[in-house]
């Protein structure tokens, strides 16, 4: 059985159809990351996932257990889960170190809190109160709440907003080695070039249905799409699209007796494919 | 694989924490823990008659301040700060975890009995020493002293729990919760001595816990004699009891069938 399976999942909002008949499944050790704008019905789906919304139909499978479940056995539930959400600002007047380390008395199997720190980078804030945290160091804190419990799944939502490059390169790289200790992973995020740095799959989610999953690479049949080489003739700029980019580099070598003037060869990129693709469903 | 921890052993945890994050906001332990304190300095100074032999102005606030105490210290407290826990998204994260709500809501309790503890040790404390405060000497009232303390910290934690479903977001909750409370106090016999008020203010207020409250300390910290002066010719603890026990489970009721974790 799949970590988590959906079915013709439903969820309206008075007249406001959110998500309409969505069927997902996402494997175990996978980084699997939901992609839509925003209304599309991301937020709706990923909550109902982790228990925060009741569905109107459909039926939802995390872990095994149905996330609307109440009680004991929700608890039970939780305990192997991690929630990262979007915002929050809660606790300004506890040390990093204090809050973690309640955080992970709520688990049965907790993370070791120093190993915590140290994965996230915060050894340095360690005693730091929350309030004197940057916007990035508070954001690495709610990664450290979303992991103390040792989760088997991990839900990330927006998990980079407002971080450095730097920043953003070093919880990649978290994250990437948590899914090496058996994590598996599921990310919202705006950011296409961080779901083709992370995520194994995508799916593109637009007025409440799938429109595609596959891999980064893959979506939209981006792989096998046309490549643009552009090159300078003179003082113009040459654009053309083809399927054969190498022969026609070939030939512009030959015409140009070796060097090609400012050749570029491209494929779409993840955005491009992306807005295609929830462009196309707007219509 | 170990267990989940009890929910028990999580709301002490919790309270530990409360009291630790309480202790850190100075602002508000100065004003939570010594208003009751600064008030009697005020009225005491002002008031300086008998209301019966024997019955200082002072020793008949003592009451009515250690009554509204529990009243603004659990109730008028959280029903403020759980909405602004809630806007700052500490409540959702909090939802997200295995920690079950009874361990918050038991959490809360500690940190609001811990405070009137620390609150009444120093309005005594004071009264006696500026004030003239007449202290029980009979173990019985001291008895009823301890219940009273304990079932209305209770009562208050869980209506302030309750209540915090009513404000939409923390920034407008105490412009909601305040003015019933300051409402509440007035028609309780907190500022004014209670037979003095009109009988209809009297009928509203026994509708609500304070002004039981507030008759309860005066059991404790008047003379048996005054009992007399009361509406009711006594200290009518029993219907206390019973009142503040429902007040209770209305409390408990809202606080784990309606408690909201999220904005929306």
């Amino acid at each position: 059985m799949s970590l988590i399976e959906v079915k013709g999942l439903t969820k309206h909002y008075g007249d406001v159809h959110a998500v309409r008949g969505l069927d997902l499944t996402i494997e175990q050790g996978e980084i699997f990351s939901i992609l839509g704008p925003n209304g599309a019905g991301k937020t709706t789906t990923v909550e109902i996932l982790e228990g925060f919304r009741t569905r109107d139909s459909g039926s939802v499978s995390v872990l095994g257990f149905d996330p609307s479940t109440k009680g004991q056995q929700s608890r039970e539930w939780r305990n192997r889960i991690g929630i990262v959400l979007q915002t929050s600002a809660d606790a300004g007047d506890l040390t990093v170190f204090e809050t973690i380390n309640h955080f992970s008395g709520y688990y049965s199997n907790p993370r070791d809190v120093e190993e915590v720190i140290d994965s996230v980078g915060l050894q340095e804030k360690r005693d730091a109160l929350i309030r004197n945290l940057s916007g990035g160091q508070r954001r690495r804190l709610d990664v450290a709440l979303g992991i103390i419990g040792n989760p088997e799944l991990l839900f990330l939502d927006e998990p980079t907003t407002g971080f450095d490059p730097e920043a953003r390169r070093a919880f990649w790289s978290l994250i990437k080695k948590l899914r090496a200790d058996g994590a598996t992973i599921v990310l919202t995020t705006h950011y296409l070039d961080e779901a083709e740095a992370l995520a194994d799959r995508v799916a593109v989610i637009n007025k409440g249905v799938i429109v595609e999953i596959s891999t980064p690479a893959e979506l939209g049949g981006r792989s096998t799409s046309q490549a643009t080489v552009q090159w300078r003739d003179g003082d113009q700029i040459k654009s053309e699209k083809t399927d054969n980019p190498t022969s026609l580099v070939s030939s512009l070598s030959a015409k140009f007796n070796g060097e090609v003037p400012e050749l570029i060869v491209s494929r779409p990129s993840l955005e491009d494919i992306y807005l295609e693709m929830i462009g196309g469903v707007d219509e | 694989m170990n267990k989940v921890p009890s929910a028990l052993q999580l709301g002490i945890r919790r309270g530990g924490l409360e009291i630790r994050q309480f202790a850190r906001q100075r602002e508000s332990v100065v004003f939570t823990l010594l208003f009751p304190v600064i008030l009697l300095a005020i009225f005491g100074s002002v008031f300086q008659e008998t209301i019966a032999p024997g019955v200082t102005f002072s020793q008949y606030f003592v009451a009515g301040m250690i009554a509204s105490g529990l009243v603004n210290t659990g109730f008028q407290a959280l029903a403020i700060t759980i909405p602004m826990e809630r806007d700052v998204g500490a409540l959702k994260r909090l939802r997200g975890t295995p920690m079950p709500a009874s361990s918050y809501f038991i959490g809360k309790a500690i940190l609001i009995f811990v405070s009137m503890v620390i609150q009444i040790l120093l309005l005594l404390g004071f009264g006696v020493a500026f004030f003239g405060l007449n202290m029980p000497t009979d173990s019985s009232k001291w008895l009823t002293f301890a219940w009273l303390v304990l079932l209305g910290s209770a009562c208050s934690t869980a209506l302030g729990i309750a209540f915090s479903i009513v404000p939409k977001s923390g920034r407008g909750a105490s412009a909601v919760v305040s003015p019933i409370v300051i409402i509440l106090q007035f028609f309780s016999g907190v500022f004014f001595v209670f037979t003095q008020l009109p009988t209809w203010m009297q009928q509203v207020a026994a509708i609500f816990p304070l002004k039981w409250l507030t008759q309860g300390m005066r059991s404790v910290f008047l003379p048996e004699s005054f009992a007399s002066q009361e509406v009711a010719k006594s200290w009518e603890l029993q219907t206390t009891f019973v009142v503040l026990m429902i007040w209770l489970a209305i409390g408990v009721y809202f606080s784990v069938r309606k408690f909201k974790w999220d904005r929306d």
